[in-house]
């Protein structure tokens, strides 16, 4: 069990290596530095001596491109070499063919906005707090991971809560789970420079208000992170004003030090927001300040498309069996992912994680089309749309060659309450599989299955 | 409180703007054809017909049998079932807007009020009752909710109907009674244990047991009866098994104290939720007590942590008379729909017409009003759902819902 977790580390180096690569190759107008394709080129070499696997005969949703009856999946060294009909991809001599005739593949699920792993950033003292990571709160041993992988997520947005305006900093997770992963380090995607991949939370509306020195009223609310970011900008200017000299810069500011890596485009901002006034004010607050936003939850979003679509701010969605529940979610509509599409907005949807069960991801995603939505759109915003807000299309989101082998086997169509996933399989490993008795107690649930804690008998003399 | 009363006052124009344009439906000669017609008795009809006359089924079978008599309107769908039956809710008590002023479902100042009855507390207008009614459900078991001790009566409604006197069936069905860590209270409040839950609740019924043994034996004499106590006589009638006692339970060992206290005082038991219920299927099943099974995406937390998607297939499998509800809700979504619940157990275990089963027939079979609603056959109230497909699948809409012959839904949702 060691030797494959060595295994998985050589595979992860390979994959920032050639997630460099693509990077390159897909910003090539850009001046993006030579050398990052150089230091790709030898792990690009490593994948030619790797396995090669080939899943043929199912239905695959590439999701970039067409759907393909009776198609071939190859991958090799976690990362996917192609995809296509049958007759059009060529399997390698000595390639491991898997049948899955009568099953459909598509991209591993990707979720914009969920609270696994029993999240605490942000504690009580004050409502801004973005330099809290929650990734420093998880429990990579929570259940929830495992019913995520049998719901066909892939890749999640952990977040911290909406009651704070800013309850701290997001990470973005692999769900690297073939064996028990050690620590949030295993499972946190890198960014390109080695940082923790992540955005910022924030919320408004009723959530954040409390008692001071909460916000009040929505007024306060607005008021108190324009001060923060004001703030902000200054420490950004004296740390532009001190250059090289060490001696001139501001101390160090966990806070502020965020807020700046915000303004600068480094760190998206995830918003939590209901209410059409309150979605009105972040796109007000990201155009004063310059910050990328994510709209989370958006659920009055069918009010104001037109405006959110202006804006260029991508939505993700949350989609409720009934409205209610609290005054800002009373107008909430199945039809709110079919008035944004339509608008013209980037449109992901999102689980919430316990507000809905990633089991059952893809029952929100059919919502949404009972609501009016594409199917194709709907599919998208599982998986590419939410990528793209996670800034890893580059990486995921769509099976197309050079990124991650990170996929499902459904029984059928994606959208069927009667389909079930039978395997998720993460940078080209299985990581779930309906068919083990053991994986199968976290499809359905049952005696034990939201145990937290895996049997750990280091101690215990068992090997 | 200021930010609520302003809103209040902006709302209220609003509805009764909202209960001017609520059209009279038309009732009451109406055809409905259904590619598919699942009575629910017997094997589903292709290419169907229901005919409704007032307020009854008068008869349904297939288009070459029967012919569609002059001046009936016609409604078509692809598939028609009964109007669903959610067999435990909280619509109409708990409100849409999760606020003090509109949430009725608990009052928690006592742990033990079985004498408050539901169809005092019931808002027919509450925007979740229309909600429910939009996607095919056209009866609930609703009343106070699960969370103290004895929580209060539950009764059974029509989602339809100007006021509770207009949609009730069953004005008192059972009484709600709580035994988990939810009626649990903390500090020096009772019950803060679970053995003192039960020995509250078997003291109740003891004194319950002599209040009726008084006022039987005054006979006719006014003179000798117990002053009236509104609490014992609730309880007194579900000890002469007039009201069910509705048992909320999860946990295996909460289960075994619900059926271990019926077997003392001998009362119509109901389990309610239930979520360990499948490791207890022979127990449950030798005292002959039904179960209406908790939603099938309830969140797996504290005394549900052990539930299951295919509980109800299991208890099904057992022949344990079964039924599906849509439960309490404290947050969002604030009222599950039973459909939903039903869809998720015909992709785990049950088949289609066991999962539809759930919110229909045997819905109606385990809260007795199975004479009335349940079924497409005729002599029972004109109650239908429509769909433009598989009303499991979550991309199909409900396209047409008709309570007691009148159509009150044609949205299509």
């Amino acid at each position: 069990m060691l030797l494959s977790k060595t295994g998985l580390a050589c595979l992860l180096t390979a994959a920032i290596g050639l997630g460099c690569c693509v990077a390159a190759y897909t910003n090539a107008a850009d001046s993006s530095p030579t050398d990052s394709s150089a230091t790709a080129s030898p792990a690009a070499d490593g994948l030619r001596q790797e396995k090669v696997t080939a899943f043929v005969g199912a239905h695959i949703i590439p999701i970039d491109g067409e759907p393909i009856d009776g198609g071939v999946l190859l991958i090799s060294g976690g990362k996917i070499v192609d995809v296509g009909p049958a007759d059009a991809v060529q399997i390698p001599d000595g390639a491991e063919t898997v049948d899955v005739s009568g099953k459909v593949i598509m991209p591993g699920l990707v979720d914009t906005h969920s609270h696994i792993g029993g999240i605490g950033a942000a504690d009580g003292s004050h409502p801004i707090q973005p330099g809290v990571r929650v990734m420093d709160s998880i429990n990579v041993r929570d259940s929830g991971f495992k019913r995520a992988l049998a719901g066909g997520l892939t890749t999640l947005n952990i977040m911290p809560g909406s009651g704070h305006l800013s309850s701290g900093q997001t990470v973005y997770v692999k769900l690297r789970f073939d064996e028990q992963p050690a620590s949030i380090l295993d499972i946190a995607i890198r960014r390109e420079d080695g940082g923790i991949a992540g955005g910022l939370k924030m919320a408004n509306g009723t959530n954040p208000q409390r008692e001071p020195p909460y916000p009040g009223t929505r007024g306060k609310a607005a008021y108190l992170v324009r001060e923060q970011f004001i703030k902000a900008r200054e420490y950004q200017q004296k740390l532009a004003d001190a250059g090289d000299d060490e001696s001139k810069k501001p101390p160090r500011d966990l806070n502020l030090e965020t807020l700046v890596e915000v303004m600068q485009g480094k760190r998206v901002v995830h918003h939590h927001t209901h209410r059409h006034d309150d979605i009105m004010t972040v796109l007000r607050l990201a155009e004063e300040f310059n910050f990328r936003v994510v709209l989370q939850h958006v659920s009055e979003g069918w009010k104001v498309a037109d405006e959110i679509a202006n804006a260029s701010a991508p939505c993700s969605v949350i989609v409720i069996d009934s409205p209610g529940g609290k005054l800002e979610a009373r107008d909430m509509r199945y039809e709110t992912c079919s008035v944004l599409e339509q608008a013209g907005v980037r449109v992901a949807i999102h689980t919430d994680d316990w507000i809905t069960d990633s089991r059952l991801f893809f029952r929100s995603a059919g919502l949404a089309v009972r609501g009016g939505m594409t199917r194709e759109g709907a599919l998208d915003a599982l998986t590419l749309a939410g990528a793209e807000m996670l800034d890893l299309s580059d990486s995921i989101g769509s099976l197309t060659p050079g990124k991650d082998a990170d996929f499902i086997i459904l029984s059928g169509d994606p959208l069927s309450v009667y389909t079930h996933v039978e395997q998720t399989w993460v940078e080209g490993t299985k990581a779930f599989d309906r068919s083990d008795p053991a994986d199968r107690l976290y499809a359905t649930g049952g005696y034990g299955a939201t145990h937290d804690q895996q049997p750990y008998f280091c101690c215990f003399g068992h090997q | 409180m200021k930010r609520i009363a302003l809103r209040a006052l902006v709302i209220l124009p609003l509805t009764v703007i909202a209960a001017v344009m609520v059209t009279s439906p038309a009732a009451a000669q109406i055809a409905v054809r259904g590619e598919t017609v699942y009575t629910m008795v017997g094997d589903p009809i292709a290419n169907g017909v229901v005919i409704i006359n007032e307020r009854k089924i008068v008869a349904v079978g297939s288009a070459d049998d029967i012919e569609i008599p002059e001046g009936y309107r016609v409604l078509e769908a692809k598939v028609v079932t009964p109007g669903l039956i959610d067999a435990h809710s909280v619509v109409g008590l708990g409100g849409i807007d999760n606020q003090d002023q509109d949430q009725e479902q608990l009052e928690a100042s006592n742990p033990v009020q079985p004498g408050m009855r539901a169809i005092d507390a019931y808002n027919a207008k509450d925007p979740l009752v229309e909600w429910v009614r939009t996607l095919g459900i056209t009866t609930v078991h609703t009343g106070h909710a699960p969370g103290e001790l004895v929580s209060g009566q539950t009764m059974i409604v029509k989602t339809y109907g100007n006021t509770v006197e207009d949609a009730v069936i069953s004005s008192a069905y059972g009484v709600a009674c709580t035994l988990s860590s939810d009626a649990q209270k903390a500090g020096t409040q009772s019950p803060g244990t679970r053995g003192k839950m039960l020995a509250m609740l078997r003291q109740q019924l003891i004194e319950a047991r002599e209040y009726l043994a008084k006022l039987e034996a005054a006979g006719e004499d006014e003179a000798k009866k117990p002053a009236r106590d509104l609490r014992l006589e609730t309880l007194g009638q579900v000890l002469q098994g007039e009201l069910k006692l509705i048992v909320t339970a999860d946990r295996a060992q909460d289960i075994a104290s619900a059926l271990r206290l019926r077997e003392e005082f001998g009362f119509p038991l109901v389990l309610d939720s239930a979520a360990e219920a499948y490791t207890m299927t022979d127990e449950i099943k030798a005292a002959g007590v039904p179960v209406i099974v908790h939603p099938s995406m309830y969140r797996a937390v504290g005394d549900r942590g052990n539930m299951s998607f295919e509980t109800a297939a299991k208890l099904k499998e057992a022949g344990i008379p079964i039924a599906l509800q849509s439960g309490y809700e404290s947050y969002v979504p604030k009222t599950r729909v039973a459909l939903y619940e039903a869809a998720i157990t015909a992709a785990n275990g049950l088949s289609f017409e066991e999962a539809l089963a759930t919110i229909t027939i045997d819905a109606a079979m385990l809260l007795g009003i199975n004479d009335r609603v349940g079924s497409i056959e005729s002599d029972k109230d004109a109650d239908l759902a429509l769909y433009d497909g598989d009303p499991f699948e979550y991309t199909t809409h409900c396209v047409g819902v008709i309570i007691n012959g009148q159509v009150v839904s044609e949205e299509v949702r």
